[in-house]
């Protein structure tokens, strides 16, 4: 692929499609050539993202006059990608689709978790599922990455390292993932109204989260496995922060679960340790990952028995969505995977 | 408190097991920080080496 890639962005209006196009705007291989939404075709982008006033002169297009482009970003409603399928795939060799259309790979699993049949059953083996520390090799030959879930990279990024290590009871963890606001998309509904909404703690799934599904599919190796999630809405805006307890199924040490995180995550570039004796920041926290592309992954061994607490922040939109698809981006095209995501956040915040 | 022999430029954090290195101009009762983990780790001899925890200060985190 060339050096300089053109790209497009379908469902260009949301949260996920913004992210986007920020991050692509200072990407030094990468041009954007149109991005869509129906509501606003015609509009400038800077309507509806203020903060890239005077950085794009781009508008909206409508999705049904997309151009050709070396790689397509999908960030429609979950459903639309299956279902226009065929009209995508003619547009770009390259499809990074960030809804949930095809990251299962799975289509028993689809109809558990989303209550219907999957409307293109036939695809559902030829996309990769897009966390580059799961899956960097089978990126990088892909066409076609379904971007994960924000709770469930959170998740899975840290309970990872302790089942592919096999030293946890594989039908025992629970994960509590507190979810800022954006993580619900850019419309309205009574619940989202300010005065509804502020200061709310709003345990909003506490059983029955499809990210389950992803969890599932991507833990699993090979052995039945049983995560019991729950995700609870807190007056954050971005961020989202993964408590998840596991159960040792053998003598392990502190210092033995460090050994297994340090042996997965130590040459990652977006995925950050964080567990320390002193500071103010001993354990991950989300605000301080506003806008960037990190994951970091604390622990806590419990003295006092075999649980160890896991504990997991991302930026939604980032990590957890846009910044993981420009992740994806790089390596499909052949790019250092860093590049256009070394923002490395604020602090204070 | 857990100890550790060392060698006489790389020893094991005694708390998360990351590789440390000293220099030779190390100095018996020197505190070093391990980079991963932050521990505050004392340097008690240098002749064998032997390294532990620094004794901690009172707990000033809360909620």
């Amino acid at each position: 692929m060339s050096r300089e890639v053109r790209v497009a962005i379908a469902g260009g209006s949301g949260y996920t499609g913004g992210e986007l196009l920020r991050l692509l705007l200072f990407h030094p291989h990468v041009q954007v050539q149109q991005i869509t939404s129906e509501r606003f075709a015609g509009k400038p982008v800077t309507k509806v993202h203020p903060n890239l006033r005077k950085l794009t002169p781009l508008k909206f297009d409508k999705i049904g006059d997309l151009q050709p482009c070396d790689l397509l970003f999908l960030c429609l409603p979950h459903g639309e990608t299956a279902n226009r399928w065929d009209d995508f795939v003619r547009l770009a060799p390259k499809v990074i689709d960030l809804s949930a259309d095809f990251r299962l790979n799975d289509a028993a699993a689809y109809r558990h978790a989303y209550k219907k049949h999957h409307p293109r059953p036939d695809l559902l083996q030829r996309f990769v599922y897009g966390i580059p520390e799961l899956h960097r090799d089978e990126i990088r030959d892909a066409d076609y990455v379904a971007s994960a879930g924000c709770n469930a990279t959170a998740t899975i990024l840290g309970l990872y390292p302790l089942y592919r290590a096999g030293v946890v009871d594989p039908e025992r963890t629970v994960v509590e993932v507190k979810v800022g606001s954006s993580e619900a998309g850019n419309r309205a509904n009574e619940g989202s109204h300010h005065p509804e909404r502020s200061n709310c703690l709003r345990s909003f799934s506490p059983t029955g989260h499809r990210h389950v599904a992803e969890i599932t599919q991507e833990l699993s190796f090979g052995s039945k496995i049983q995560v019991h999630f729950s995700a609870t809405a807190v007056d954050m805006v971005r961020g989202a922060l993964a408590t998840s307890h596991v159960f040792l199924n053998q003598g392990l040490e502190e210092k033995d679960v460090w050994k297994i995180y340090r042996e997965h995550y130590a040459a990652e570039p977006f995925v950050r340790i964080v567990k320390e004796r002193d500071g103010i920041y001993r354990y991950p926290e989300p605000k301080l990952l506003a806008g960037t592309n990190f994951c970091d992954v604390g622990f806590e061994r419990d003295p006092a028995s075999d649980r160890v607490v896991v504990i997991s922040a991302i930026d939604n939109l980032m990590k957890g969505s846009a910044g993981q698809a420009v992740q994806a981006l790089n390596l499909m095209c052949g790019f250092e995977e860093r590049t256009a995501l070394e923002f490395p956040g604020l602090h204070p915040v | 408190m857990t100890t550790a022999q060392a060698t006489a430029t790389t020893f094991e954090c005694v708390v998360c097991g990351a590789p440390i290195e000293l220099g030779d101009d190390t100095l018996q009762g020197e505190l070093i920080d391990c980079g991963d983990c932050g521990t505050e780790l004392e340097v008690v001899s240098t002749q064998p080496f032997l390294i532990q925890e620094a004794p901690q200060e009172a707990e000033d985190w809360g909620q």
